[in-house]
């Protein structure tokens, strides 16, 4: 079946459906990782989003079971390639990528000039876009006509848990905000052998109240019993997570060790009173040079924002810790005397390299 | 940049060798540039003069000498340099570098050793060391052991069971390397391993793993990088060189691309690595196991392949590195806005694929694994596996075109040299992925890719019964076939299928496909390397085209024509036609006969072209050249050099001329297509190219000239030959038409002969008939290199070879200026050339080959193009005329008085061979080129010229004993006075019976030795395996095969444990005639500009 994407300036791409046959839209964002298409494509961060891959080669080695998974389904609205592969090789495979799409609902396209397409997002910035899959030929005005924009809503309820969860074994409790937290998140700290509660994202560990003989809850009257808390990636503006930007604002005067990552970070600079700014096309990929502005080293680390924290607008209190080497925006902020530290990038991966991994290591110091 | 540098030592790698080839001219290049832009005087030692690192441009001063300790040692007391690169010339230049480190010479002389250290080299290099070091960060190598004798050896062997994998370290190329399945099999390959190498391991045999390469950088400050992830196609146990590679690797997940990229930057910054190194696993298909096979320190093929494959300049960043930059200090040169410590990401795939040769070898086997034999090799790009795969085919110049339509023997799934074809095969009779899976290891991802082509094709093939080969059965699918629709024409392109073989299949012309390809919009789009996947704007031009794309990019960075340069040429040469963009076609794969001395041409006319301000555009697709590097002409596509993609891109830079002349024969094949097409075309015109490429038409020239030429003819028939041959009388040579390097080339010495080799003369060729000519014994072989200007001669060169004919020109050592020619014969061989030049108004280069006897000359053939020996004849003479050519073919009058005979100093140019890799390959020299290289020297005289440049081949000078078996009663009496003088010079002398014999009768002490047949003692094997002998000068009786068999086995031999060999007549007596004029100490350590000032 034929599909086309149609970008909100009207620019039609035509290509053949390999996945749910069905309309999507949202807002259309390229990532240029050559492997890791089952993380990126259950990476809650994407959520409203249509991912463009810029390898041509998609599909390759199938899809594992959910346990490698980076949440519980896709979270993409729609997927577009150059080239889908339909014989997919690797031990650990369970289904094909297209099949594992129609089962999950979403729209995909191939035969698409990704290279094209990404050239123009770069240019014009990120635009809203919509799959069509029909038979019948395009009319571009029907097309864009109402295009799902995620930045306009809070969409953190439609991504993060529902629940309270309790993670791991250790002595130390971290609380993990869930904004739509990547699976890794947590195996990354229970691997390093604290206990991690994933609460909601409106879920105040100060103070709000749960029923759960799981958890244990502190003497305060509310809130839980926890040693630092961790405010996780997530899709959208960061301004529309009011109510998490208030709850972080409070961690921050309890003096509460706390870590942030991706929109965790963005949340935290709101919360210290800082700005974000929406960039041109955001940085997807694996490929992202930071610099470590304390100890100069440089690392290359796995990026998917399209929003990012300003810099200038941070009190003085507040370093600016890591540097895109490329454009020169922040990767990071730390405050100089409190625990309080995040990062644009992702340290957990899933896809990308892992080696940003010791920023775990670098949060837990606080906790112990 | 921390260190302040004055003067930085290069060691090259020398002659092109199997395993070592064309990639270190890019690397040693890019590493002088980075000098060059540093401010740092560079001095380079390389022998190998077909470089672009040897050009004038690049390095500060240059020594034509041997990459060894003794002469590299000379050079650093002579020019004291306070730095030294190891690791920009291949293992040559890192083996050197060992030995200067074992004398202390480093230490003693204060000189740094720039990037890596030689303990993280001495690391890598030593397995043993190599596997204590990683065990050290609980990283895995192969399990086994070490030895250094064979009863070591077997112990360990014992231990861990068969099958086994012997690996030698110090080595190019895997040599004494192997899979072994029982104990016979491993005697056998260890024993020849420790003969190579002083230890060698035994492992595990992973069978079937994949084997993955990483390229890592780290600076000194430890920020590190990998630059690119390979997969090689075939598994473990097939030599990354002999293996199809895929960048990146397509079977890999994300937790095993990263969990390996991680593991390479561990082991590199254990190791202190500073620079680039390339890094081996092995990963089980099965679970996630992994071994770390090796570790390069050092550029080498694959991370001249990853440069090119990302358009991250792998070699320069390194030595910006080695020169202390940090790598965030370094800017991406592609975008010039972005930073160098990054990891490149690719939107395309690229495939690379060997080529080989092995039908150039007496004797070799096919068959493909852990040692490397491929010549050269082939990389596509493009944005599915099977557009690539297909590009690549092609691009190898082998004749293929398609995966069946050839009549390739399918029975044999081993690994060869065209197991790709045999894939192809069983596929099209139906066999199933997972059985070739099985008898491959090649994974299932690849291979449901080709089954897919190969449907494709059988459908194509079907379509046009004339189309298809006979060994593919149809029954299975009797009515698949397709119609020539836009639908169909569309898949098939974005299956890679070419216009030609479409056109085969629908039964209309190449030009028909194009025209219905074009009416309905299918034509492939023009999309750029930019190291970053679109994500940032590229600010170079280095492009591919795919038909998996919509559109062409329009390019944001102009490139235009300097104009007014291009004014100035103009004021001074009215011409209303002057070109303002040219395109410079290159030489595609190195294979044996063509290699790295094209690229050098097709750079410096690119070089000129730019310099006369033209926009410049470069087509090749051969990953080890400079030519290839996107900042060599203004746009790069790397592509295929067919008919088919020069037209698109001719049609897609409108306005370009078109220059053919330099790429060697692959663009000079395309003459008359480019001709007929109405395109463009710079210099000589195609219709006279043809004249000279068509015998018969040039034969008819040469009689109006009164030029004599051996009879000949060209015959269909092998009666016709036989009758042709009894006619002119016996030895006749045998050639198939249109040859470069004489593919299938023999000497017949008889009817028996001739009827033996037609077979395989007639094979190579089918559409052309082949050649039988007087083979002309005892001659002299001339060459003159040349530039015509409108038919007038402008510059040329003679040079003369020190074997008489019947050595291919390739394998011959040539002497410039000649040495022993007459006057007259000089004068002949010049007239003739003028009528040459002025009948066929030659208007660029030329080359023209002579045979002289008795004050006759015959001309061989002509060459209306740049030839194999021009930059020899430019870098010895001190005018380079690929330049001159250039310039004349834009229209530029060029005059003056061109000296190239009465020189002060001897060029001599001697070939490489690379029989130690080509098991079982005779290593005598015949009509046939084997050679895989060259080297130039210079020296006062020709016999310091001659020693310097076998030296640097390789050759080691005899100290003790020589042993001498010749064949043949003339070849005797030639060489009796050489035997005297070695007799004089002290050798002890061995010679097999007959040798003994007439020594003997001529009062020459020797010492007869028995021939393996003979089975008595001492045997001449016996001697040789115990190093008793420096040096074997075997001639064999070229007319008759007898004995011949004890002959190869004693040259084999030769080869097989290094012993300096002579084969020639003419070779042996400039040998012994400079052995007893010169030692050691007389070859003077001056560089070029010392000679050609």
């Amino acid at each position: 079946m034929m599909g086309r994407l149609v970008l909100s300036d009207g620019t039609v791409f035509l290509g053949e459906s390999f996945g749910k046959e069905d309309t999507t839209s949202g807002e259309v964002v390229f990532n240029t990782g050559m492997a890791g298409y089952p993380e990126s494509l259950t990476d809650p961060s994407y959520f409203g989003q249509i991912l463009v891959l810029t390898y041509p080669l998609q599909g390759n080695y199938g899809v594992p079971e959910s346990k490698f998974w980076e949440s519980g389904k896709i979270q993409v609205k729609g997927l577009i390639v150059q080239n889908y592969i339909d014989h997919p090789s690797h031990f650990e495979s369970r289904k094909t990528l297209g099949d594992w799409l129609k089962e999950q609902g979403i729209p995909a396209i191939q035969g698409i000039d990704t290279r094209e397409l990404t050239r123009k997002l770069r240019e014009h910035g990120v635009m809203l876009g919509k799959i069509v899959v029909s038979y019948q030929p395009s009319v571009v005005r029907e097309d864009i006509i109402g295009i799902y924009d995620p930045n306009k809503e809070n969409i953190l309820p439609y991504v993060s848990t529902k629940k309270v969860e309790v993670y791991g074994e250790g002595r130390k409790n971290i609380v993990l905000i869930d904004c739509g937290a990547k699976e890794n998140i947590i195996r990354s700290l229970v691997k390093r052998g604290v206990r991690v509660t994933r609460v909601p994202w409106d879920f105040n560990p100060l103070t709000s109240k749960i029923d759960s003989s799981l958890v244990a809850q502190n003497d305060r009257g509310g809130g839980l019993d926890f040693d630092g808390v961790l405010v996780s990636n997530g899709p959208g503006d960061p301004k529309q997570a009011k109510d998490t930007i208030k709850i972080v604002k409070q961690l921050l005067e309890a003096n509460i060790p706390t870590f942030g990552i991706c929109l965790g970070s963005q949340i935290l600079a709101l919360a210290a009173g800082g700005e974000t700014y929406k960039l041109k096309f955001g940085h997807r990929g694996q490929n992202q040079p930071v610099m470590d502005q304390f100890n100069k080293k440089a690392v290359i680390t796995s990026q998917n924002h399209g929003f990012a924290v300003d810099m200038k607008s941070m009190d003085k209190d507040w370093k600016e810790w890591f540097v895109n080497l490329n454009d020169g925006t922040n990767e990071g902020i730390r405050h100089k005397s409190k625990p309080f530290l995040a990062v644009q990038f992702h340290p957990e991966a899933n896809p990308g390299p892992i080696e940003g991994g010791y920023l775990f290591d670098e949060f837990l110091k606080y906790v112990k | 940049m921390s260190n302040k540098l004055r003067k930085v030592l290069v060691l090259g790698s020398g002659a092109l060798k199997i395993g070592e080839a064309g990639e270190f001219d890019y690397s040693g290049s890019q590493a002088l540039k980075a000098l060059k832009e540093e401010g740092v005087e560079a001095i380079l030692i390389n022998p190998n003069i077909a470089t672009i690192q040897t050009s004038k441009s690049l390095a500060k001063k240059i020594y034509f000498l041997p990459v060894t300790a003794y002469f590299v040692q000379k050079v650093i007391e002579k020019e004291a340099p306070d730095g030294i690169f190891l690791s920009f010339g291949g293992q040559t230049a890192l083996n050197c570098g060992l030995a200067l480190e074992r004398r202390g010479l480093f230490k003693k002389l204060h000189l740094q050793v720039l990037g890596s250290s030689v303990r993280s080299i001495q690391v890598t290099e030593d397995r043993e060391l190599f596997a204590r070091e990683l065990s050290k960060i609980a990283v895995k190598a192969p399990k086994g052991g070490f030895a250094k004798t064979l009863d070591e050896a077997l112990k360990i062997g014992q231990k861990l069971g068969y099958p086994l994998l012997i690996r030698s370290g110090f080595s190019l190329g895997g040599l004494g390397s192997g899979v072994v399945n029982n104990k016979e099999e491993f005697i056998k390959t260890v024993s020849i391993a420790l003969k190579q190498a002083p230890q060698i391991a035994i492992e595990e045999y992973l069978k079937h793993w994949k084997e993955i390469e990483y390229e890592v950088v780290r600076d000194k400050d430890g920020n590190k990088i990998t630059v690119c992830n390979m997969e090689n196609m075939d598994p473990l146990g097939i030599h990354t060189g002999e293996s199809i590679v895929v960048a990146p690797s397509q079977t890999l997940n994300n937790y095993q691309y990263h969990f390996l990229r991680k593991l390479s930057l561990q082991v590199i910054e254990h190791l202190g690595i500073v620079g680039e190194c390339n890094i081996q696993f092995a990963l089980n298909p099965k679970n996630n196991d992994y071994r770390v096979i090796e570790v390069n320190a050092r550029l080498s093929r694959s991370s001249a392949l990853a440069s090119k494959a990302t358009g991250y300049p792998l070699a320069y960043i390194a030595a910006k590195l080695a020169l202390g930059y940090s790598l965030p200090e370094i800017k991406n040169n592609v975008t010039l806005s972005t930073s160098a410590f990054f990891e490149p990401s690719l939107d395309y795939i690229v495939v690379k694929i060997p080529r080989w040769d092995l039908q150039k070898f007496v004797g070799a086997k096919e068959i493909i694994g852990s040692e490397m034999k491929s010549v050269g090799e082939v990389m596509a790009i493009g944005r599915s596996f099977p557009e690539v795969l297909q590009k690549a085919i092609r691009m190898l110049e082998t004749g293929q075109d398609g995966l069946l339509g050839n009549d390739i023997d399918d029975t044999k799934l081993l690994p060869t040299t065209e197991r790709l074809f045999v894939v192809a095969q069983r596929f099209a009779r139906g066999e199933q992925i997972e059985d070739i899976y099985k008898a491959t290891g090649i994974d299932p991802w690849f291979l449901y890719q080709i089954r897919e082509m190969v449907t494709f094709e059988k459908k194509l093939l079907n379509c046009h019964s004339e189309a298809k080969p006979k060994n593919i059965s149809t029954e299975l699918y009797p009515s698949l076939t397709l119609r020539m629709t836009k639908k169909v024409m569309s898949e098939a392109k974005k299956l890679g299928f070419s216009d030609k073989l479409l056109a085969k299949a629908f039964g209309i012309s190449e030009g028909g496909i194009r025209r219905f390809r074009k009416k309905h919009g299918i034509v492939p789009r023009v999309k750029h390397i930019d190291t970053l996947a679109a994500e940032y704007p590229a600010k170079t031009n280095y492009l591919y085209l795919t038909y998996h794309g919509n559109e062409t990019e329009d390019n944001k960075i102009r490139v235009t024509s300097d104009e007014s340069k291009i004014q100035k040429t103009l004021h001074s040469y009215p011409s209303s036609s002057y070109p303002k963009k040219a395109i410079v076609l290159g030489s595609g794969p190195y294979r044996i006969g063509s290699s790295v001395e094209f690229d050098w041409c097709s750079v410096t006319a690119a070089e000129t072209l730019r310099s006369k301000g033209l926009q410049t555009i470069i087509i090749n697709c051969n990953p080890e050249t400079v030519s290839t590097d996107y900042d060599c002409a203004d746009k790069l596509y790397f592509e295929e050099l067919t008919f088919e993609r020069v037209s698109d891109i001719y049609e897609i830079e409108q306005s370009a001329s078109l220059v053919l002349g330099f790429g060697g024969q692959v663009p000079n094949n395309l003459a008359m297509n480019c001709f007929r097409a109405d395109y463009k075309i710079l210099g000589t015109s195609p219709e006279n190219i043809d004249r000279a490429e068509d015998r018969n038409k040039f034969s008819k020239l040469l009689d109006k000239l009164n030029i004599e030429q051996a009879s000949w003819q060209s015959l269909k028939r092998l009666d016709d030959a036989l009758k042709f041959a009894r006619k002119i009388g016996y030895p006749v040579l045998i050639r198939p038409s249109y040859v470069l390097s004489g593919s299938a080339m023999n000497v017949a010495y008889s009817s028996t002969d001739l009827k033996k080799y037609l077979k395989s003369a007639s094979d190579v060729s089918s559409e052309h008939p082949v050649v039988i000519s007087k083979f002309v014994e005892g001659a002299k072989e001339i060459e003159i290199d040349g530039v015509g200007q409108n038919g007038k001669l402008l510059i040329y060169a003679i040079s003369e070879h020190v074997e008489n004919a019947g050595v291919h020109s390739g394998d011959a050592t040539i002497v410039l200026p000649p040495q022993k020619l007459y006057l007259k014969t000089v004068r002949m061989v010049k007239n003739a050339t003028k009528k040459i030049v002025e009948t066929l108004s030659i208007n660029g280069p030329f080359n023209i080959q002579f045979l002289a006897k008795a004050n006759k000359i015959m001309v061989i053939e002509l060459n209306l193009r740049a030839s194999r020996s021009f930059p020899f004849v430019s870098k010895v003479t001190g005018f380079n005329f690929v330049e001159m050519a250039t310039k004349v073919m834009l229209g530029e009058v060029l005059s003056g008085d061109f000296n190239t005979i009465d020189l002060d100093y001897v060029g001599v140019k001697a070939p490489q061979f690379s029989f130690s890799r080509i098991k079982g390959a005779d290593p005598r020299l015949r009509v046939e080129m084997s050679s895989t290289g060259e080297v130039a020297c210079f020296g006062d005289d020709l016999e310091e010229a001659y020693l310097k440049a076998i030296l640097a081949t390789g050759f080691k000078m005899p100290e003790r004993s020589v042993f001498l078996t010749i064949g043949g009663e003339k070849n005797k009496l030639d060489l009796l006075v050489s035997a005297k003088e070695l007799f004089h010079l002290g050798f002890k002398i061995y010679a097999t019976e007959h040798t003994s014999e007439f020594l003997s009768k001529h009062a020459i002490k020797n010492i007869r030795v028995y021939k393996i047949s003979e089975r008595k003692t001492p045997s001449v094997l016996d001697l040789l395996k115990d190093g008793k002998i420096d040096l074997v000068i075997n001639i064999s009786e070229s007319r008759s095969n007898q004995g011949e068999t004890a002959g190869y086995l004693i040259r084999r031999n030769c080869v097989d444990l290094g012993i300096p060999l002579i084969t020639n007549v003419q070779a042996a007596e400039l040998l012994v005639s400079a052995l007893s004029s010169k030692k050691m100490e007389d070859l003077e350590i001056k560089s070029w500009d010392e000679y050609v000032g």
